[in-house]
């Protein structure tokens, strides 16, 4: 079964209470992060605390995801060496390039084949945010086989490029569809950029919804308190559901009678609206919505 | 694992434990121990505390931790932050 995306939670990797917690919040993903939430003097601490809850701690059917620091830092080989060999579902990698992925994936081959694990089986979710991670996503997705997803990190994106970050987003509006249409492509999962006002709900389900009518397939989230929000808007409606359903049945009525194209309430349907009906229906099974 | 320089790892903050190491010029291990859970736990704590330094071959310490709640993992992990911190 092909797992949700919809949401991916970001918890300080430094901080045992959420460590503890972040299986139960309710989101698709976590990322246990050993980057920008953790401070410099404690990156050795938040490796090892992150490593334990690991072993440790039961999260269940959530996937869980490491946010490692750059690799062109000092705390990215140890942070990859000591981590991988305890299998999260997957690495994050920050402002990566497809040079610096294909290294890690050589990293994590010989980790696996050290520790018994599947070769492969550690995921990788680039982060782009650069210029540069950005005019080359397609490369960075075909970079190696464990790339699933694609995090589009809109605030050091907009520092690289010189430009104010603002809520309503005009100025990723670019990036957004560079990366949701290469994701596509490239068929991985596209996160956006989470909505960093925590008590703005409206603001984030529009932003939400701007980045679902562009093909992102989740969102990343700083809060917990975002979670619902941003699900409701990945949920098909009752209507979507409806119509979706009858698609289908005319579809397997059409077939029945050997048309090859039919049409529903007066318009044509053909093979794109049945996909998108398919979705639809597969999506609603998945959220036990039908 | 020798402790050469005092060292310290963890917070005050709920769920976790503040640690500080010393070198134990008698020798042995020494532990100092705090708890908000001391009736209930106190016992775990320790046992938790020497099992992590056993493992990581550290034999002449003392420890003084002040706890906040801290899950075992929690325990473990600061206790080892903490003797890395002291090689």
């Amino acid at each position: 079964m092909k797992r949700l995306r919809r949401t991916m939670l970001f918890m300080p990797g430094n901080n045992p209470g959420m460590l503890q917690n972040a299986g139960i919040l309710g989101a698709d993903s976590i990322i246990l992060d050993l980057e920008d939430a953790v401070s410099l003097t404690e990156k050795d601490s938040a490796r090892i605390l992150v490593r334990e809850a690991i072993k440790t701690v039961d999260y269940s059917n959530v996937e869980l995801v490491v946010r490692v620091n750059p690799i062109t830092s000092e705390f990215a080989l140890k942070d990859i060496d000591v981590i991988a060999r305890v299998k999260p579902d997957a690495l994050m990698i920050p402002k990566a390039t497809e040079e610096e992925l294909k290294t890690i994936d050589e990293m994590l081959i010989n980790i696996e084949r050290e520790e018994g694990f599947d070769v492969g089986s550690i995921k990788l979710i680039p982060i782009v945010e650069t210029a540069y991670g950005l005019q080359n996503v397609y490369n960075i997705i075909k970079s190696c086989h464990r790339i699933v997803a694609i995090l589009l990190g809109g605030e050091d994106l907009t520092s690289d490029l010189g430009i104010k970050r603002t809520k309503e987003g005009e100025e990723i509006f670019y990036a957004r569809n560079q990366v949701s249409i290469a994701c596509r492509a490239m068929k991985v999962d596209s996160i956006d950029t989470p909505f960093t006002d925590t008590s703005d709900f409206e603001g984030l389900a529009k932003d939400t919804m701007k980045a679902k009518s562009l093909g992102f397939t989740g969102k990343a989230a700083i809060s917990p308190k975002h979670i619902d929000t941003i699900h409701s808007v990945y949920a098909p409606t009752v209507v979507e559901i409806k119509h979706a359903k009858r698609v289908l049945a005319a579809m397997e009525e059409a077939e029945s009678e050997g048309k090859g194209v039919f049409s529903l309430d007066g318009k044509m349907v053909d093979a794109p609206v049945i996909n998108r009906a398919k979705n639809t229906v597969e999506l609603a099974k998945l959220l036990g919505l039908i | 694992m020798e402790i050469n320089k005092p060292a310290k790892a963890g917070t005050m903050e709920s769920n976790d434990i503040y640690v500080m190491i010393l070198p134990n010029p008698k020798g042995g291990i020494e532990i100092n121990l705090q708890s908000i859970v001391m009736k209930q736990f106190g016992q775990e704590i320790e046992k938790v505390i020497i099992e992590t330094l056993v493992e990581l071959g550290v034999k002449d310490i003392i420890v003084n931790a002040q706890d906040k709640g801290a899950l075992n993992y929690t325990i473990k992990a600061r206790i080892e932050t903490a003797t890395k911190r002291a090689e």
